[in-house]
């Protein structure tokens, strides 16, 4: 187990670099010049100078990639251009919200879809499974704005059951919850659609093998057989649809985050772009491959849990 | 017959593929012929009948600054419609490229293409394409171009893994014999067996591409106002929420309906193409 997981660490290293090269060469393909941006097109050429200095944008590129690979790799993305503060320290601010809300998703989307799929697998072609199809093929369709503005009218302004600001003090746990609710099923209902779609087929596949005939043949109860036997043995594509979605889920947090008008790295990002701050948006893009190449660790790791052929290939 | 006939016979002998074929012409008809059916000029103010319900006179409304819901939304479609089959076409020429020229050179050229394409799929696509948008711009072409990037990865990879099966074929060694050019083998003997595939993740692509401009112009990126794109209106319309909630709705109904229809076409064609589903 431990040489597989360093095996898949030392994986991982080559990756993280080239993401940071090409981080570093798309905010470097802007047009312009970031400090007469930041500046105006009022400033002196001096002050300029200045600005460039202290961005370390007058040593040469070479110099300047170096600098940011070196940094980065300690965990240092230097300070915003707009409030001089560390990134970090930024990105911490409101990195709790962000991750209430995805991981909260995630719960919604793994206890809605799976058991939605395996009961659509086991009725084949009956109402249920036509019905569930049709539903999690319009889940999969409605933009995450969209059904977040549809939540909204619905339970927050029509019903008025849940607020219509989804932001709370962080250790007022019962209020973080409650406001979670709203976005968290806005988020989350995508994310079903796609896992009932996979689970249905990845059951329908494992339930046809000859061990799931065999389970039978021996006494085994159908439940079991179902939960246990056909289950984990569908739990590989199941996994590697949520790693996968785990990259849409980021994408789709930062609409959430705007319709709930929740804090979050989403409004990070769109206040990062609206006042053209380079160095907070490339610390972001940073993080943001950061959680996808551990995410993805984290897949791999669990193939070899669920199943233990994987280790040793 | 041959199997693209067969194929579309499959796909249209199915009545969910069939409903969002249909779903989807009506919204391309509606775009097509929006200068000829639209009630009226999608940007002209009305200051006096702003903010007003469905009713006779405006079908679906008008916004904050009186213009026409519906013409706006037939309008809009254009854009939409515009954008991802322009981002799309893009991503599968320049996937398919790099795929099949990547899996026939193969070694180390092979290696790091495809690593290459991983990095670009480890961003996520709706962050990426965000960022190549602000940074260049919001313009038309420059969201063909942000749309097309996040999805050249996934084309790349469909395109390559046959390449590498086919490659070895007998057809492609008899080419070789024959004294055909690598180029003419790839586009000309290679190309035709995996065209299909390519077309039918197009279809699929082709709905989260509209996803993905509706919700760039959403979060404001989109093409600039006062040019009517449905996750603008939507934008406007969630401003104007407590007094006129179907502002956000109608063009909320319209993105949902197109990548509905085109999730259902596509997934048609992909179960009409997929020789494991053929028997059934």
């Amino acid at each position: 187990m431990i040489s597989f997981v360093t095996r898949r660490l030392l994986a991982s290293i080559p990756t993280l670099l080239a993401v940071l090269t090409l981080v570093f060469i798309i905010v470097r393909i802007v047009p312009g010049d970031p400090a007469m941006v930041i500046l105006g097109d009022q400033a002196t050429p001096e002050a300029a100078a200045a600005l460039r200095a202290r961005l370390g944008l007058d040593v040469p590129i070479w110099t300047q990639y170096f600098r940011f690979i070196s940094a980065a790799l300690t965990g240092d993305f230097g300070a915003s251009m707009v409030t001089s503060r560390p990134i970090l320290e930024e990105v911490a601010a409101v990195l709790p919200h962000t991750v209430d809300l995805t991981l909260a998703a995630m719960l919604v989307g793994v206890v809605v879809g799976v058991p939605v799929g395996i009961w659509a697998a086991l009725h084949r072609n009956g109402v249920i499974d036509v019905a569930a199809r049709l539903l999690s093929l319009i889940g999969l369709s409605f933009p995450v704005f969209v059904s977040g503005i549809f939540l909204l009218l619905a339970f927050a302004l029509h019903w008025r059951i849940f607020p219509v600001i989804g932001s709370a003090e962080l250790n007022d746990i019962p209020d973080r919850l409650y406001k979670l609710v709203l976005p968290a099923l806005t988020l989350g209902l995508v994310m079903a659609a796609y896992i009932t779609r996979v689970t249905r087929s990845a059951m329908l596949a494992s339930l046809s093998e000859d061990y799931i005939r065999t389970a039978r043949a021996k006494g085994v109860p159908w439940r079991r057989v179902v939960w246990v036997h056909g289950l984990r043995n569908a739990s590989l594509p199941i996994v590697t649809v949520v790693g996968l979605y785990v990259g849409i889920l980021i994408g789709n947090s930062v609409l959430t985050e705007i319709v709930f008008n929740r804090p979050g790295l989403g409004k990070v990002i769109v206040g990062a772009l609206n006042q053209r701050d380079y160095t907070m948006l490339q610390g972001l893009m940073v993080i943001y491959c950061f959680i996808i190449v551990v995410v993805n660790l984290i897949t791999d790791l669990l193939y070899g849990v669920l199943d233990p052929r994987v280790k040793q290939a | 017959m041959t199997p693209i006939r067969r194929a579309l016979m499959r796909a249209t002998s199915n009545p969910t593929t069939t409903a969002g074929a249909i779903i989807t012409l009506l919204i391309v008809a509606a775009a097509v012929l929006a200068p000829f059916l639209a009630p009226y000029d999608p940007t002209e103010q009305d200051i006096i009948a702003r903010l007003q319900g469905p009713s006779d006179e405006f079908l679906l409304g008008t916004d904050q600054f009186g213009r026409d819901i519906l013409s706006r939304l037939m309008w809009g479609a254009q854009i939409s419609l515009t954008v991802s089959l322009g981002a799309i076409a893009a991503a599968i020429v320049i996937g398919g490229v790099i795929g099949m020229v990547s899996g026939y050179i193969g070694g180390k050229f092979d290696l790091i293409v495809m690593q290459t394409m991983d990095v670009l799929l480890s961003f996520p696509s709706l962050i990426l394409g965000l960022i190549v948008v602000a940074l260049l711009g919001p313009d038309l072409i420059n969201l063909v171009i942000a749309i097309a990037l996040t999805a050249i990865a996934p084309f790349a990879r469909i395109a390559r893994a046959p390449t590498l099966v086919l490659k070895e074929r007998a057809f492609v060694e008899a080419g070789h014999a024959l004294g055909y050019s690598h180029t003419r083998i790839i586009f000309r003997h290679i190309l035709p067996n995996i065209l299909s595939e390519l077309l039918v993740m197009g279809s699929l692509w082709m709905a989260t591409a509209v996803r993905t401009e509706a919700s760039l112009s959403f979060i404001g990126l989109g093409v600039k106002p006062p040019t009517p794109t449905w996750g603008g209106m939507t934008r406007d319309g969630f401003e104007n929420i407590l007094d006129a909630p179907w502002l956000a709705i109608f063009p909320g109904i319209a993105i949902l309906l197109l990548v509905l229809g085109l999730n259902m076409v596509g997934d048609g064609l992909r179960d009409a193409t997929d020789p494991k589903l053929r028997n059934e």
